[in-house]
Protein backbone atom coordinates (compact mmCIF):
# COMPACT_ATOMS: atom_id res chain seq x y z
CA UNK A 1 0.00 0.00 0.00
CA UNK A 2 1.28 3.54 -0.76
CA UNK A 3 2.37 4.87 2.46
CA UNK A 4 2.57 8.09 1.62
CA UNK A 5 -0.85 8.80 0.46
CA UNK A 6 -2.19 7.63 3.67
CA UNK A 7 0.36 9.87 5.53
CA UNK A 8 -0.40 12.54 3.61
CA UNK A 9 -3.93 12.24 3.27
CA UNK A 10 -4.34 11.49 7.07
CA UNK A 11 -2.35 15.08 7.59
CA UNK A 12 -4.55 16.92 5.75
CA UNK A 13 -8.15 15.65 6.89
CA UNK A 14 -6.41 15.78 10.71
CA UNK A 15 -6.12 20.00 9.12
CA UNK A 16 -10.05 19.96 8.46
CA UNK A 17 -11.52 21.11 11.25
CA UNK A 18 -15.09 20.40 10.15
CA UNK A 19 -14.36 16.99 9.25
CA UNK A 20 -12.18 16.01 11.92
CA UNK A 21 -15.19 17.03 14.51
CA UNK A 22 -17.69 15.32 12.27
CA UNK A 23 -15.26 11.84 12.93
CA UNK A 24 -15.78 13.05 16.57
CA UNK A 25 -19.20 12.92 16.86
CA UNK A 26 -18.88 9.72 15.04
CA UNK A 27 -17.05 7.59 17.13
CA UNK A 28 -18.38 8.89 20.21
CA UNK A 29 -22.07 8.07 18.59
CA UNK A 30 -20.21 4.37 18.07
CA UNK A 31 -19.65 4.50 21.24
CA UNK A 32 -22.65 5.39 22.83
CA UNK A 33 -24.34 2.80 20.25
CA UNK A 34 -22.67 0.34 21.48
CA UNK A 35 -22.26 0.63 25.21
CA UNK A 36 -26.53 1.42 24.85
CA UNK A 37 -27.45 -1.56 27.39
CA UNK A 38 -24.71 -0.02 30.04
CA UNK A 39 -25.21 3.89 29.69
CA UNK A 40 -29.02 3.80 28.85
CA UNK A 41 -30.51 5.37 31.95
CA UNK A 42 -33.96 2.48 31.50
CA UNK A 43 -34.12 -0.44 28.98
CA UNK A 44 -36.07 0.74 25.84
CA UNK A 45 -39.34 -1.36 26.41
CA UNK A 46 -39.52 0.20 30.08
CA UNK A 47 -43.03 1.74 30.48
CA UNK A 48 -44.14 3.67 33.18
CA UNK A 49 -47.72 4.36 32.05
CA UNK A 50 -48.66 6.22 35.29
CA UNK A 51 -46.14 8.82 33.64
CA UNK A 52 -47.27 9.19 30.48
CA UNK A 53 -45.66 11.81 27.73
CA UNK A 54 -43.92 13.68 30.35
CA UNK A 55 -41.42 16.86 29.48
CA UNK A 56 -37.26 16.52 29.61
CA UNK A 57 -36.77 16.29 33.86
CA UNK A 58 -33.98 15.02 36.15
CA UNK A 59 -35.37 11.73 35.42
CA UNK A 60 -35.85 11.66 31.95
CA UNK A 61 -33.38 14.15 30.72
CA UNK A 62 -35.03 14.15 27.09
CA UNK A 63 -39.00 13.51 28.50
CA UNK A 64 -40.71 10.29 28.57
CA UNK A 65 -43.19 9.18 25.63
CA UNK A 66 -46.81 8.63 25.56
CA UNK A 67 -46.43 4.92 27.31
CA UNK A 68 -43.79 6.25 29.52
CA UNK A 69 -40.40 5.45 27.76
CA UNK A 70 -37.22 7.28 28.40
CA UNK A 71 -36.60 9.12 25.09
CA UNK A 72 -32.75 9.18 25.96
CA UNK A 73 -32.93 5.50 26.14
CA UNK A 74 -35.11 5.00 23.03
CA UNK A 75 -32.70 7.29 20.86
CA UNK A 76 -29.79 5.03 22.25
CA UNK A 77 -31.07 2.23 21.64
CA UNK A 78 -31.98 3.37 18.40
CA UNK A 79 -28.57 4.70 17.66
CA UNK A 80 -27.87 1.12 17.42
CA UNK A 81 -30.04 -0.18 14.87
CA UNK A 82 -29.61 2.96 12.62
CA UNK A 83 -26.12 2.85 12.74
CA UNK A 84 -26.34 -1.23 11.99
CA UNK A 85 -28.72 -0.56 9.08
CA UNK A 86 -26.12 2.47 7.76
CA UNK A 87 -23.29 -0.01 8.00
CA UNK A 88 -24.32 -3.56 7.25
CA UNK A 89 -26.57 -2.14 3.89
CA UNK A 90 -23.32 -0.18 3.03
CA UNK A 91 -20.57 -3.01 3.16
CA UNK A 92 -23.51 -5.18 0.82
CA UNK A 93 -23.35 -2.47 -1.54
CA UNK A 94 -19.74 -1.84 -1.15
CA UNK A 95 -19.01 -5.72 -1.91
CA UNK A 96 -21.38 -6.07 -4.45
CA UNK A 97 -20.39 -3.11 -6.15
CA UNK A 98 -16.83 -3.48 -5.84
CA UNK A 99 -16.70 -6.96 -7.19
CA UNK A 100 -18.73 -5.54 -9.87
CA UNK A 101 -16.80 -2.90 -10.99
CA UNK A 102 -13.02 -4.73 -10.98
CA UNK A 103 -14.46 -7.67 -12.80
CA UNK A 104 -16.17 -5.09 -15.41
CA UNK A 105 -13.06 -2.83 -15.69
CA UNK A 106 -10.35 -5.51 -15.48
CA UNK A 107 -11.93 -7.65 -18.37
CA UNK A 108 -13.49 -5.31 -20.75
CA UNK A 109 -14.46 -5.47 -23.80
CA UNK A 110 -17.59 -6.83 -24.06
CA UNK A 111 -18.18 -8.28 -20.74
CA UNK A 112 -17.65 -4.50 -19.27
CA UNK A 113 -19.88 -3.22 -22.02
CA UNK A 114 -22.76 -5.26 -21.07
CA UNK A 115 -22.06 -5.55 -17.17
CA UNK A 116 -21.88 -1.36 -17.52
CA UNK A 117 -25.25 -1.43 -19.59
CA UNK A 118 -26.67 -3.13 -16.65
CA UNK A 119 -26.06 -0.54 -14.56
CA UNK A 120 -27.31 2.21 -16.80
CA UNK A 121 -30.23 0.56 -17.18
CA UNK A 122 -30.91 -0.42 -13.05
CA UNK A 123 -30.00 3.24 -12.52
CA UNK A 124 -32.89 4.58 -14.29
CA UNK A 125 -35.62 2.45 -12.64
CA UNK A 126 -37.05 3.63 -9.19
CA UNK A 127 -35.42 1.50 -6.51
CA UNK A 128 -37.37 2.75 -3.82
CA UNK A 129 -40.51 1.08 -5.00
CA UNK A 130 -38.47 -1.83 -5.42
CA UNK A 131 -37.88 -1.81 -2.26
CA UNK A 132 -41.16 -1.28 -0.52
CA UNK A 133 -42.66 -4.37 -3.00
CA UNK A 134 -39.72 -6.28 -1.52
CA UNK A 135 -40.96 -5.17 2.20
CA UNK A 136 -44.74 -5.80 1.33
CA UNK A 137 -44.11 -9.21 -0.02
CA UNK A 138 -41.80 -10.67 1.92
CA UNK A 139 -42.50 -8.99 5.13
CA UNK A 140 -40.38 -5.96 7.05
CA UNK A 141 -37.57 -8.07 8.08
CA UNK A 142 -34.07 -6.27 8.93
CA UNK A 143 -32.19 -8.59 7.27
CA UNK A 144 -34.19 -8.20 4.29
CA UNK A 145 -33.81 -4.24 4.67
CA UNK A 146 -30.09 -4.86 4.78
CA UNK A 147 -30.17 -6.75 1.60
CA UNK A 148 -32.54 -4.53 -0.39
CA UNK A 149 -30.90 -1.38 0.77
CA UNK A 150 -27.76 -2.61 -0.35
CA UNK A 151 -29.04 -4.22 -3.57
CA UNK A 152 -29.88 -0.35 -5.10
CA UNK A 153 -27.21 1.61 -3.26
CA UNK A 154 -24.19 -0.93 -5.12
CA UNK A 155 -24.54 1.23 -8.51
CA UNK A 156 -22.60 4.17 -8.51
CA UNK A 157 -19.86 2.08 -6.40
CA UNK A 158 -19.23 0.05 -9.75
CA UNK A 159 -18.88 2.76 -12.10
CA UNK A 160 -16.60 5.20 -9.69
CA UNK A 161 -14.65 1.68 -8.85
CA UNK A 162 -14.80 0.27 -12.92
CA UNK A 163 -13.23 3.96 -14.34
CA UNK A 164 -10.46 3.66 -11.41
CA UNK A 165 -9.51 0.03 -12.57
CA UNK A 166 -9.69 1.41 -16.03
CA UNK A 167 -7.42 4.06 -15.04
CA UNK A 168 -4.56 1.06 -13.50
CA UNK A 169 -4.72 -1.80 -16.24
CA UNK A 170 -2.49 -0.55 -18.37
CA UNK A 171 -0.44 1.04 -16.31
CA UNK A 172 3.50 -1.05 -15.68
CA UNK A 173 3.28 -2.90 -12.47
CA UNK A 174 -0.21 -4.43 -13.32
CA UNK A 175 1.16 -5.39 -16.47
CA UNK A 176 4.25 -7.14 -14.80
CA UNK A 177 2.28 -9.17 -12.32
CA UNK A 178 0.62 -10.35 -15.35
CA UNK A 179 3.39 -10.86 -17.88
CA UNK A 180 4.67 -12.82 -14.30
CA UNK A 181 1.28 -15.13 -14.30
CA UNK A 182 -0.10 -13.38 -11.38
CA UNK A 183 -3.90 -15.32 -10.61
CA UNK A 184 -6.84 -13.05 -11.70
CA UNK A 185 -8.23 -13.30 -8.61
CA UNK A 186 -4.53 -12.36 -6.64
CA UNK A 187 -4.56 -8.97 -8.93
CA UNK A 188 -8.18 -7.99 -7.69
CA UNK A 189 -6.68 -8.48 -4.17
CA UNK A 190 -3.06 -7.57 -4.22
CA UNK A 191 -2.61 -5.45 -7.34
CA UNK A 192 -5.90 -3.55 -7.87
CA UNK A 193 -7.85 -3.43 -4.75
CA UNK A 194 -5.20 -1.78 -2.54
CA UNK A 195 -4.73 1.11 -4.91
CA UNK A 196 -8.69 2.45 -5.68
CA UNK A 197 -9.20 2.16 -1.33
CA UNK A 198 -9.43 5.84 -1.57
CA UNK A 199 -12.12 6.52 -3.25
CA UNK A 200 -13.85 3.25 -2.16
CA UNK A 201 -13.35 4.56 1.60
CA UNK A 202 -14.26 7.80 0.43
CA UNK A 203 -17.60 7.00 -1.20
CA UNK A 204 -18.48 4.30 1.27
CA UNK A 205 -18.35 7.27 4.25
CA UNK A 206 -20.49 8.88 1.42
CA UNK A 207 -23.21 6.15 1.53
CA UNK A 208 -23.85 5.65 4.59
CA UNK A 209 -25.49 8.58 5.41
CA UNK A 210 -27.68 7.89 2.09
CA UNK A 211 -28.82 4.12 3.98
CA UNK A 212 -29.65 6.00 7.12
CA UNK A 213 -31.93 8.37 5.47
CA UNK A 214 -33.60 5.49 3.65
CA UNK A 215 -33.91 3.29 6.59
CA UNK A 216 -35.74 6.50 8.07
CA UNK A 217 -37.48 7.20 5.22
CA UNK A 218 -39.06 3.55 5.15
CA UNK A 219 -39.55 3.22 8.77
CA UNK A 220 -41.50 6.98 8.78
CA UNK A 221 -43.87 5.32 6.23
CA UNK A 222 -44.18 2.30 8.79
CA UNK A 223 -42.67 0.03 6.09
CA UNK A 224 -39.40 -0.63 7.70
CA UNK A 225 -38.26 -1.10 11.03
CA UNK A 226 -41.15 -2.31 13.22
CA UNK A 227 -42.33 -2.21 16.80
CA UNK A 228 -40.59 -2.99 19.72
CA UNK A 229 -37.66 -2.33 17.79
CA UNK A 230 -36.95 1.61 16.83
CA UNK A 231 -34.77 3.18 15.02
CA UNK A 232 -34.53 6.82 14.43
CA UNK A 233 -37.00 6.52 11.37
CA UNK A 234 -39.37 5.02 13.82
CA UNK A 235 -38.84 7.44 16.48
CA UNK A 236 -39.40 10.41 14.74
CA UNK A 237 -42.37 8.69 13.09
CA UNK A 238 -43.82 8.13 16.74
CA UNK A 239 -42.72 12.27 17.37
CA UNK A 240 -44.51 13.18 14.26
CA UNK A 241 -47.99 11.86 15.71
CA UNK A 242 -47.60 13.12 18.86
CA UNK A 243 -45.84 16.83 18.07
CA UNK A 244 -48.64 19.10 18.63
CA UNK A 245 -49.20 18.21 22.37
CA UNK A 246 -45.27 17.17 23.02
CA UNK A 247 -42.71 18.29 20.52
CA UNK A 248 -39.77 17.23 22.21
CA UNK A 249 -41.06 13.85 21.17
CA UNK A 250 -40.37 14.85 18.00
CA UNK A 251 -37.49 17.61 18.37
CA UNK A 252 -34.55 15.33 20.07
CA UNK A 253 -34.51 12.30 17.72
CA UNK A 254 -34.72 14.59 14.74
CA UNK A 255 -32.10 16.89 16.24
CA UNK A 256 -29.73 13.60 16.63
CA UNK A 257 -30.50 12.15 13.47
CA UNK A 258 -29.92 15.67 11.13
CA UNK A 259 -26.59 15.57 13.56
CA UNK A 260 -25.22 12.00 12.60
CA UNK A 261 -26.00 12.64 8.88
CA UNK A 262 -23.89 16.41 9.16
CA UNK A 263 -21.15 14.47 11.04
CA UNK A 264 -21.19 11.70 8.20
CA UNK A 265 -21.11 14.50 5.26
CA UNK A 266 -18.26 16.43 7.21
CA UNK A 267 -16.37 13.45 7.42
CA UNK A 268 -17.20 12.26 4.12
CA UNK A 269 -16.07 15.45 2.04
CA UNK A 270 -13.03 15.91 4.47
CA UNK A 271 -11.74 12.46 3.41
CA UNK A 272 -12.50 13.09 -0.12
CA UNK A 273 -10.10 16.21 -0.23
CA UNK A 274 -7.88 14.86 1.73
CA UNK A 275 -7.39 11.84 -0.09
CA UNK A 276 -7.86 14.04 -3.61
CA UNK A 277 -6.98 17.53 -3.15
CA UNK A 278 -7.17 17.88 -6.99
CA UNK A 279 -11.22 17.53 -6.91
CA UNK A 280 -11.43 19.47 -4.02
CA UNK A 281 -12.42 23.27 -4.89
CA UNK A 282 -11.04 25.05 -1.66
CA UNK B 1 -29.45 13.89 -31.83
CA UNK B 2 -32.33 11.92 -32.65
CA UNK B 3 -30.47 8.85 -33.26
CA UNK B 4 -29.47 8.73 -29.71
CA UNK B 5 -33.15 9.63 -28.58
CA UNK B 6 -34.48 6.78 -31.12
CA UNK B 7 -31.95 4.55 -29.62
CA UNK B 8 -32.68 5.21 -26.03
CA UNK B 9 -36.41 4.51 -26.66
CA UNK B 10 -35.29 1.32 -28.08
CA UNK B 11 -33.69 0.24 -24.61
CA UNK B 12 -36.21 1.63 -22.72
CA UNK B 13 -39.27 -0.75 -24.16
CA UNK B 14 -37.88 -3.86 -23.27
CA UNK B 15 -36.41 -2.79 -20.03
CA UNK B 16 -39.56 -1.57 -18.61
CA UNK B 17 -41.64 -4.81 -20.40
CA UNK B 18 -39.45 -6.72 -18.16
CA UNK B 19 -39.70 -4.13 -14.72
CA UNK B 20 -43.61 -5.01 -15.65
CA UNK B 21 -43.01 -9.49 -15.55
CA UNK B 22 -40.37 -9.29 -12.58
CA UNK B 23 -43.36 -7.07 -10.72
CA UNK B 24 -45.51 -9.26 -11.67
CA UNK B 25 -44.22 -12.67 -10.58
CA UNK B 26 -42.69 -11.72 -7.74
CA UNK B 27 -46.39 -10.22 -6.59
CA UNK B 28 -47.36 -13.56 -8.13
CA UNK B 29 -45.14 -15.51 -5.71
CA UNK B 30 -46.07 -13.50 -2.37
CA UNK B 31 -47.36 -15.38 0.32
CA UNK B 32 -50.95 -15.43 0.63
CA UNK B 33 -53.71 -14.23 -1.98
CA UNK B 34 -55.16 -11.00 -1.99
CA UNK B 35 -58.30 -11.53 0.21
CA UNK B 36 -56.91 -13.54 2.59
CA UNK B 37 -57.49 -10.41 5.04
CA UNK B 38 -61.37 -10.59 4.47
CA UNK B 39 -62.06 -13.98 7.22
CA UNK B 40 -65.60 -13.60 6.61
CA UNK B 41 -65.37 -14.65 2.90
CA UNK B 42 -66.86 -17.87 2.74
CA UNK B 43 -65.44 -20.14 0.12
CA UNK B 44 -67.97 -19.26 -2.68
CA UNK B 45 -67.45 -15.88 -2.30
CA UNK B 46 -63.91 -16.43 -2.79
CA UNK B 47 -64.34 -18.73 -6.13
CA UNK B 48 -66.36 -16.28 -7.59
CA UNK B 49 -63.56 -13.33 -6.70
CA UNK B 50 -60.77 -15.45 -7.78
CA UNK B 51 -63.28 -16.18 -11.15
CA UNK B 52 -64.44 -12.33 -11.25
CA UNK B 53 -60.45 -11.29 -10.84
CA UNK B 54 -59.22 -14.45 -13.22
CA UNK B 55 -57.36 -15.38 -10.28
CA UNK B 56 -58.23 -19.39 -10.91
CA UNK B 57 -56.33 -18.97 -14.37
CA UNK B 58 -52.83 -20.08 -14.46
CA UNK B 59 -50.01 -17.73 -13.85
CA UNK B 60 -48.73 -17.83 -17.27
CA UNK B 61 -52.31 -17.43 -18.68
CA UNK B 62 -52.70 -14.71 -16.60
CA UNK B 63 -49.64 -13.14 -17.54
CA UNK B 64 -50.15 -13.02 -21.20
CA UNK B 65 -53.86 -11.38 -19.82
CA UNK B 66 -52.12 -8.61 -17.87
CA UNK B 67 -49.23 -8.36 -20.46
CA UNK B 68 -51.99 -7.77 -23.17
CA UNK B 69 -54.25 -5.95 -21.21
CA UNK B 70 -51.05 -3.56 -20.39
CA UNK B 71 -50.41 -2.96 -24.15
CA UNK B 72 -53.12 -1.54 -24.55
CA UNK B 73 -53.27 0.45 -21.26
CA UNK B 74 -55.44 -1.03 -18.73
CA UNK B 75 -53.55 -1.55 -15.52
CA UNK B 76 -56.77 -3.93 -14.30
CA UNK B 77 -59.04 -3.55 -11.47
CA UNK B 78 -58.10 -2.55 -8.09
CA UNK B 79 -58.54 -5.26 -5.44
CA UNK B 80 -59.24 -2.80 -2.84
CA UNK B 81 -61.27 -0.26 -4.61
CA UNK B 82 -64.25 -2.61 -6.31
CA UNK B 83 -65.11 -1.01 -9.20
CA UNK B 84 -62.69 1.34 -9.43
CA UNK B 85 -59.43 0.39 -12.22
CA UNK B 86 -55.82 1.18 -11.75
CA UNK B 87 -55.63 2.99 -15.05
CA UNK B 88 -58.57 5.42 -13.53
CA UNK B 89 -57.31 5.76 -9.70
CA UNK B 90 -53.70 6.98 -11.67
CA UNK B 91 -55.91 9.48 -13.45
CA UNK B 92 -57.05 10.61 -10.20
CA UNK B 93 -53.77 11.02 -8.48
CA UNK B 94 -51.43 12.06 -10.81
CA UNK B 95 -52.59 15.61 -11.62
CA UNK B 96 -51.95 16.14 -8.30
CA UNK B 97 -48.64 14.75 -7.62
CA UNK B 98 -47.39 16.85 -10.59
CA UNK B 99 -48.66 20.03 -9.33
CA UNK B 100 -47.01 19.11 -5.88
CA UNK B 101 -43.67 17.88 -7.92
CA UNK B 102 -44.23 21.03 -10.55
CA UNK B 103 -44.11 23.54 -7.66
CA UNK B 104 -41.57 21.98 -5.93
CA UNK B 105 -39.36 21.94 -8.68
CA UNK B 106 -40.30 25.15 -9.13
CA UNK B 107 -38.88 26.52 -5.78
CA UNK B 108 -35.61 24.05 -5.94
CA UNK B 109 -34.32 25.75 -9.19
CA UNK B 110 -35.21 29.04 -8.71
CA UNK B 111 -33.74 28.99 -4.92
CA UNK B 112 -30.81 26.47 -5.31
CA UNK B 113 -29.86 28.55 -9.13
CA UNK B 114 -29.81 31.98 -7.10
CA UNK B 115 -27.85 31.22 -4.43
CA UNK B 116 -25.68 28.59 -5.99
CA UNK B 117 -24.87 31.17 -8.61
CA UNK B 118 -24.72 33.80 -6.44
CA UNK B 119 -22.07 31.61 -4.13
CA UNK B 120 -20.07 30.99 -7.36
CA UNK B 121 -19.70 34.46 -7.60
CA UNK B 122 -19.14 35.56 -4.69
CA UNK B 123 -16.84 33.32 -3.51
CA UNK B 124 -15.03 32.55 -0.28
CA UNK B 125 -17.40 35.73 1.31
CA UNK B 126 -20.24 35.24 3.75
CA UNK B 127 -22.82 35.61 0.35
CA UNK B 128 -20.81 31.84 -0.36
CA UNK B 129 -20.94 30.34 3.29
CA UNK B 130 -24.18 31.17 4.36
CA UNK B 131 -26.09 29.61 1.49
CA UNK B 132 -24.24 26.53 1.18
CA UNK B 133 -24.06 25.97 5.47
CA UNK B 134 -27.87 26.52 4.67
CA UNK B 135 -27.92 23.77 1.68
CA UNK B 136 -25.83 21.36 3.93
CA UNK B 137 -29.34 21.81 6.21
CA UNK B 138 -31.10 20.93 3.56
CA UNK B 139 -29.18 17.87 2.53
CA UNK B 140 -29.12 16.65 6.07
CA UNK B 141 -32.45 17.25 7.44
CA UNK B 142 -34.83 14.22 5.67
CA UNK B 143 -37.95 15.50 3.85
CA UNK B 144 -40.09 13.39 6.71
CA UNK B 145 -38.23 15.68 9.23
CA UNK B 146 -38.45 18.74 7.83
CA UNK B 147 -42.67 18.37 7.24
CA UNK B 148 -43.43 18.37 10.45
CA UNK B 149 -40.73 20.57 11.83
CA UNK B 150 -42.45 23.59 9.15
CA UNK B 151 -46.00 22.11 10.32
CA UNK B 152 -44.84 22.82 13.85
CA UNK B 153 -43.41 26.33 13.13
CA UNK B 154 -46.26 27.62 10.77
CA UNK B 155 -48.94 25.86 11.48
CA UNK B 156 -49.30 25.07 14.98
CA UNK B 157 -47.18 27.81 16.72
CA UNK B 158 -47.51 30.62 14.55
CA UNK B 159 -50.32 29.41 13.19
CA UNK B 160 -50.16 31.17 9.94
CA UNK B 161 -50.58 28.53 7.41
CA UNK B 162 -52.95 25.05 6.94
CA UNK B 163 -51.27 21.80 8.33
CA UNK B 164 -52.85 19.85 5.84
CA UNK B 165 -55.12 19.27 2.42
CA UNK B 166 -54.17 20.31 -0.68
CA UNK B 167 -56.24 22.89 -2.63
CA UNK B 168 -59.07 23.13 0.18
CA UNK B 169 -58.39 25.83 2.11
CA UNK B 170 -55.92 29.43 0.93
CA UNK B 171 -52.10 28.59 1.49
CA UNK B 172 -52.41 24.78 1.81
CA UNK B 173 -50.17 24.07 -0.65
CA UNK B 174 -46.98 25.98 0.32
CA UNK B 175 -45.87 23.83 2.82
CA UNK B 176 -45.77 21.08 0.86
CA UNK B 177 -44.31 22.27 -2.32
CA UNK B 178 -41.54 23.81 0.37
CA UNK B 179 -41.10 20.61 2.22
CA UNK B 180 -40.89 18.91 -1.41
CA UNK B 181 -38.52 21.44 -2.96
CA UNK B 182 -36.13 22.30 -0.03
CA UNK B 183 -33.76 19.56 -0.27
CA UNK B 184 -33.50 19.57 -4.13
CA UNK B 185 -32.83 23.52 -3.51
CA UNK B 186 -29.95 22.25 -1.60
CA UNK B 187 -28.86 19.66 -4.03
CA UNK B 188 -29.14 22.34 -7.12
CA UNK B 189 -27.33 25.20 -5.06
CA UNK B 190 -24.12 22.98 -4.60
CA UNK B 191 -24.54 21.41 -8.06
CA UNK B 192 -24.82 25.23 -9.58
CA UNK B 193 -21.70 26.61 -7.47
CA UNK B 194 -19.66 23.69 -8.41
CA UNK B 195 -20.65 23.95 -12.02
CA UNK B 196 -20.46 27.82 -12.02
CA UNK B 197 -16.92 27.67 -10.52
CA UNK B 198 -15.27 25.36 -13.16
CA UNK B 199 -16.57 27.39 -15.99
CA UNK B 200 -15.99 30.95 -14.50
CA UNK B 201 -12.32 29.95 -14.55
CA UNK B 202 -12.36 29.10 -18.08
CA UNK B 203 -10.79 31.08 -21.50
CA UNK B 204 -14.10 32.13 -23.06
CA UNK B 205 -14.78 33.82 -19.63
CA UNK B 206 -11.71 35.21 -19.84
CA UNK B 207 -12.45 36.43 -23.66
CA UNK B 208 -16.28 37.85 -22.60
CA UNK B 209 -14.95 40.08 -20.08
CA UNK B 210 -11.65 41.42 -22.50
CA UNK B 211 -14.09 42.67 -24.81
CA UNK B 212 -16.08 44.27 -22.25
CA UNK B 213 -19.19 42.70 -21.79
CA UNK B 214 -20.99 43.78 -18.89
CA UNK B 215 -20.70 41.27 -16.12
CA UNK B 216 -24.16 40.66 -16.11
CA UNK B 217 -23.87 39.68 -19.76
CA UNK B 218 -20.98 37.45 -19.18
CA UNK B 219 -22.70 35.35 -16.05
CA UNK B 220 -25.91 34.93 -17.63
CA UNK B 221 -25.20 34.40 -21.11
CA UNK B 222 -21.97 32.68 -21.27
CA UNK B 223 -20.98 31.52 -17.98
CA UNK B 224 -24.35 29.86 -16.93
CA UNK B 225 -25.11 28.05 -19.92
CA UNK B 226 -21.87 26.20 -19.36
CA UNK B 227 -22.74 25.90 -15.57
CA UNK B 228 -25.37 24.46 -15.21
CA UNK B 229 -24.91 21.34 -17.08
CA UNK B 230 -24.62 19.44 -14.16
CA UNK B 231 -27.93 20.82 -12.73
CA UNK B 232 -29.60 20.04 -15.87
CA UNK B 233 -28.64 16.30 -15.36
CA UNK B 234 -29.47 15.80 -12.29
CA UNK B 235 -33.22 16.93 -12.72
CA UNK B 236 -33.80 13.23 -14.44
CA UNK B 237 -32.85 11.58 -11.23
CA UNK B 238 -34.40 14.23 -9.25
CA UNK B 239 -37.85 13.02 -10.54
CA UNK B 240 -37.21 9.59 -8.86
CA UNK B 241 -35.96 11.29 -5.69
CA UNK B 242 -39.18 13.39 -5.89
CA UNK B 243 -40.95 10.29 -6.39
CA UNK B 244 -39.81 8.89 -2.97
CA UNK B 245 -40.06 12.39 -1.41
CA UNK B 246 -43.91 12.80 -2.33
CA UNK B 247 -44.43 9.58 -0.61
CA UNK B 248 -43.97 11.59 2.10
CA UNK B 249 -45.08 14.25 1.82
CA UNK B 250 -48.38 13.20 0.38
CA UNK B 251 -48.40 10.89 3.68
CA UNK B 252 -48.08 14.17 5.86
CA UNK B 253 -50.20 16.78 4.58
CA UNK B 254 -52.80 14.24 4.01
CA UNK B 255 -52.47 14.94 -0.43
CA UNK B 256 -54.47 12.60 -2.51
CA UNK B 257 -51.99 12.30 -5.04
CA UNK B 258 -50.56 9.30 -6.52
CA UNK B 259 -47.56 8.53 -3.68
CA UNK B 260 -50.37 8.33 -1.10
CA UNK B 261 -52.32 5.80 -2.92
CA UNK B 262 -49.04 3.95 -3.83
CA UNK B 263 -48.27 3.92 0.25
CA UNK B 264 -51.51 2.54 0.97
CA UNK B 265 -51.54 0.25 -1.54
CA UNK B 266 -48.47 -1.56 -0.22
CA UNK B 267 -50.29 -1.68 3.17
CA UNK B 268 -53.59 -3.03 2.02
CA UNK B 269 -51.43 -5.18 -0.29
CA UNK B 270 -53.26 -4.28 -3.24
CA UNK B 271 -51.61 -6.38 -5.75
CA UNK B 272 -52.83 -4.81 -8.56
CA UNK B 273 -52.60 -1.45 -7.71
CA UNK B 274 -49.00 -2.10 -6.42
CA UNK B 275 -48.31 -3.30 -9.71
CA UNK B 276 -49.74 -0.72 -11.97
CA UNK B 277 -48.43 2.21 -10.31
CA UNK B 278 -44.90 0.74 -10.29
CA UNK B 279 -44.91 -0.10 -14.30
CA UNK B 280 -46.21 3.20 -14.53
CA UNK B 281 -43.22 5.22 -12.43
CA UNK B 282 -40.73 3.52 -14.11
CA UNK B 283 -42.41 4.47 -17.42
CA UNK B 284 -42.10 7.75 -16.01
CA UNK B 285 -38.85 7.72 -14.59
CA UNK B 286 -37.29 6.24 -17.47
CA UNK B 287 -38.88 9.19 -19.72
CA UNK B 288 -37.39 11.82 -17.44
CA UNK B 289 -34.36 10.61 -17.60
CA UNK B 290 -33.99 10.22 -21.08
CA UNK B 291 -35.25 14.12 -21.72
CA UNK B 292 -32.87 15.43 -18.73
CA UNK B 293 -29.99 13.40 -20.81
CA UNK B 294 -31.42 14.86 -23.79
CA UNK B 295 -31.41 18.89 -22.50
CA UNK B 296 -27.79 17.84 -21.19
CA UNK B 297 -26.38 17.13 -24.54
CA UNK B 298 -28.24 19.64 -25.69
CA UNK B 299 -26.71 22.59 -23.95
CA UNK B 300 -23.33 21.20 -24.21
CA UNK B 301 -21.91 22.71 -27.68
CA UNK B 302 -19.13 20.07 -27.39
CA UNK B 303 -21.66 17.32 -28.04
CA UNK B 304 -24.16 18.89 -29.57
CA UNK B 305 -22.18 19.62 -32.61
CA UNK B 306 -20.66 16.29 -32.34
CA UNK B 307 -24.36 14.28 -33.18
Amino acid sequence: MNNSLWSDALYRLSRNRAAMFGGFLLILLIICAALAPWIAPYSYSYQNLSLGASPPSADHLLGTDVLGRDLLSRILYGARISLLVGFVATGVALVIGVSWGIIAGYIGGRVDSIMMRIVDILYGLPFIIFIILLMVIFGRNLWLLFGAIGAVEWLTMARIVRGQVIGLKNQEFVMAAKAMGVSNLSMFRRHLLPNILGPIAVYATLTIPQVMLLEGFLSFLGLGIQPPMSSWGTLIKDGVESMEEFSWLLIYPGITFTITLFALNFFGDGLRDALDPKTSDN
Amino acid sequence: MVAIFFRRILVAIPVLLAVASITFFLIKIAPGGPFDADKAVSPQVLKNLNEAYNLDASNWEQYIDYMSNLLRGDLGPSFRFPGRSVTEMIATGLPVTFELAFYAILIALVMGIFSGVLAALKRNTFLDFIPMAVAMIGICVPTFLMGPLLVLIFGINLEILPVSGWGQLPGDKILPSLTLGFAYAAYIARLSRGGMLEVLNQDFIRTARAKGLTERMVVVKHAMQGGLIPVVSFLGPAIAGLLAGSFVVETIFQIPGLGRFYVEAAFNRDYTMILGTTIFFSAMIVFFNLMSDLAALWLNPRSRDAS
